[in-house]
């Protein structure tokens, strides 16, 4: 252990329910900075952090750091009094917690003491110091929207022009504004605002049943349900521990994998066409189709929004929906195989994808990327292989990377993602064990704190479920890693031309609903 | 180039015969009626996300994908509200998103038709009213024709489109 390492990380922390190996440690203000410090040292991601409003128990609010180690995680919660809800920045640290902490205090009225202070998740959709998360405002209150601009950081000099794009923007994509500022063709400066779907998703938890909510988490972000509602349920019955049968766990495999492999294949055509290559995005939309409609054949829906329920899953796969399974993934597999090749040779496409949009390893490792994205750019992580939960402990995914950091680069980690979820799925369906499509979870007492942590296709899905009393929620934090992501993008596109946006952005594919909440 | 060719050539024709409007449908008639009359078959969609999951937006994707060819029938999405006939609309309303809603249906040129798409923008979906989000999307603007579903089917989505751009029902 490295000698910034303090006791108290060890010594403290106490054991968290979780579907990973998880703890959770109390500090004061200056072991939160120990704390970080160490975390930092210790080449550990910061996963998320989000605050909460306990004043009705000690007269306190919270602020919540979840760090994630290679081996575990780590939830260091600070608590301050009511009337001074300020704690010590993080975002010198880890980059990722700066937009973290904006919205903990859009939220919560709980302040870092430096950094950037404008407003992230409020637009002037409640008044400046009410604070919609606490347990005072009412869930249903609501107030006119005002207007408030937002202050971008203004960018200026010779032949220095600014262009804004959205937050509607030309095509059938989220709402999200990009201020650039170009010189020429050429990309001086980019400044993303977000927050533009926030739906008061977690104040809607707090409202929610224990055994119901888990509907919710699949439409945190729709790309990603099956990652989101597996993490809420991993969390559920994690605090609860219920355990659910060997075969709907591979089940859920089944579908996270699926999940992956449809957001891949949409990507891989989409990349295609915004460098103009039309064949690429009519075959691979064609293959995701095919895909999406077996998925409506074998578990009654395209996307699977509904289908991790608590305890287990929501259909059973019938026996003979296998050798047609078996058949579609050698099907697909030949046919990403033939298209890899395709891309590898057309010239036009690799002048393009090439080393547009390049994030070094170097720069990945500062921002804190993770995910896909961060494995484009040399971060060799993926909780599948560093911290496998069943069924992924049995199964040895491996790790696909790159150090390139480019859109080619990740074009190439979907490829071979695509083709390691193909080798999955066989696996699983091959020897599919026995066992109850869904276990009883029994309702959890109040006050329990559970973590549920799953590798989405965009990267880790963290979901930090608190329980409220009759079966009910006190607190849920939900987060997808796009906010650590989206900041990335904003590095990697400067010294590109204007018109590579698109596609560079397009080649991380970042949430907005899943960030927004 | 010679495998470009051979696998359009394997792949053959995939785009599907357009679905039959629902002629059950009573309620989008009158606007059936009014759209054909002024724009046959042809429609330009402007989309906007007011605080969707996204899931709606993946099945709008999907519209475009070679079996169901939405182009082919005349229906495009379009980049500006100004070139637009049909606002499409997906999620609830968010409170950040409700000028932008309302801004990109005042710049649409008369006369125009609402299309609110998914149990979300129809009745607020799960997510319901609250300090973030206003519900449906006729809270803000008017609404002429809804597709329900979570999220609704491609085949859905071309329905509704269809509905208000098929010859009138006998």
């Amino acid at each position: 252990m490295n000698p910034m390492w303090p006791d108290f990380l060890d010594t403290e922390c106490v054991p968290l329910p979780s579907n990973v190996a998880a703890c959770r440690v109390q500090v004061d203000a200056a072991r939160w900075c120990e704390a970080a410090d160490a975390m930092r040292e210790a080449g550990a991601d910061l996963l998320s952090l989000w605050g909460s409003d306990d004043r009705d128990r000690d007269q306190c609010l919270r602020v919540h750091a979840a760090y994630l180690l290679r081996d575990r995680v780590v939830v260091v919660e600070h608590a301050m009094p009511a009337d001074r809800p300020i704690y010590p920045s993080l975002a010198t640290r880890f980059p990722a917690a700066g937009r973290l902490q904006r919205a903990t205090y859009d939220l919560l009225g709980i302040r870092a003491d430096a950094g950037d202070m404008r407003p992230w998740l409020r637009h002037g959709g409640w008044p400046e110091g009410v604070f919609p998360l606490r347990r005072d405002v009412a869930a249903t209150q609501t107030w006119p929207v005002t207007s408030s601009p937002y202050p971008f950081i203004p960018v200026s000099g010779d032949g220095v022009h600014e262009m804004t794009a959205g937050p509607v923007h030309a095509g059938t994509i989220e709402p999200g504004r990009f201020q650039l500022a170009v010189v020429g063709e050429k990309v001086l400066r980019l400044e993303v605002r977000l927050g533009y779907t926030h739906k008061g998703i977690a104040k809607r938890f707090e409202a929610m049943a224990q055994c119901d909510a888990h509907r919710l988490a699949a439409h945190i972000c729709g790309d990603s349900t099956v990652a989101f509602s597996w993490a809420y349920c991993a969390a559920l019955e994690a605090i609860t521990a219920s355990t659910p049968s060997p075969r709907a766990l591979v089940l859920r495999g089944l579908a996270l994998e699926r999940e992956r492999i449809a957001n891949h294949l949409g990507d891989l055509g989409g990349l295609a066409n915004d460098v103009g290559f039309a064949f690429g995005q009519t075959q691979f939309s064609s293959l995701k189709e095919q895909l999406l409609r077996h998925n409506a054949e074998l578990f009654g829906q395209r996307y699977l929004f509904d289908f991790v329920v608590p305890g287990g899953v929501a259909s059973d796969l019938p026996a003979r929906a296998l050798p047609g399974m078996l058949d579609e993934i050698a099907a697909l597999e030949r046919a990403v195989g033939d298209l890899r090749g395709i891309y590898a040779r057309h010239e036009g496409l690799q002048d393009r994808f090439l080393g547009a949009g390049r994030l070094t390893p170097a720069q990945a490792a500062a921002l804190g990327a993770i995910g896909l994205a961060g494995r484009a750019s040399g971060v060799a992580r993926d909780l599948r292989v560093d911290q496998p939960w069943s069924p992924y402990d049995q199964s040895s995914p491996a790790l696909a990377t790159s150090t390139e950091g480019d859109v080619a680069a990740r074009v190439q980690v979907r490829f071979e993602e695509t083709l390691e979820s193909l080798r999955l799925c066989r696996q699983w369906l091959q020897a599919l064990p026995a066992g109850e499509r869904v276990c009883e979870v029994p309702v959890a007492p109040a006050g329990q704190l559970g973590i549920g942590l799953i590798e989405g296709w965009r990267g880790p899905v963290m979901l930090a479920l608190e329980t409220g009393p009759a079966g009910g929620i006190r607190r849920c934090r939900a987060h997808d890693p796009s906010w650590q992501n989206w900041p990335l993008l904003e590095v990697a596109i400067l010294g590109n031309i204007v018109a590579d946006f698109p596609l560079i952005n397009k080649s991380f594919n970042l949430s907005y609903s899943g960030h927004d909440g | 180039m010679f495998d470009i060719l051979s696998r359009i050539r394997r792949t053959g024709r995939l785009s599907e015969p357009y679905p039959v409007p629902d002629t059950d449908q009573t309620a989008s008639t009158a606007i059936q009626r009014e759209l054909h009359a002024v724009f046959g078959r042809a429609l330009c969609i402007r989309h906007v996300d007011a605080g969707s999951c996204n899931g709606c937006e993946l099945e709008i994707h999907a519209l475009s994908n070679a079996y169901y060819n939405l182009e082919g029938a005349g229906i495009r999405f379009v980049a500006s509200p100004r070139h637009a006939d049909v606002l499409l609309v997906t999620g609830p309303v968010s409170v950040n998103m409700e000028d932008a809603l309302r801004q990109t249906y005042e710049a649409m040129p008369d006369p125009k038709w609402v299309l609110a798409v998914g149990d979300c923008a129809v009745c607020g979906g799960l997510f319901g009213a609250n300090y973030a989000t206003r519900g449906p999307i006729s809270a803000i603007v008017p609404v002429d024709a809804v597709v329900a579903g979570c999220p609704p089917t491609p085949l859905a989505i071309m329905r509704g489109l269809l509905q208000i751009t098929s010859k009138r029902p006998a």
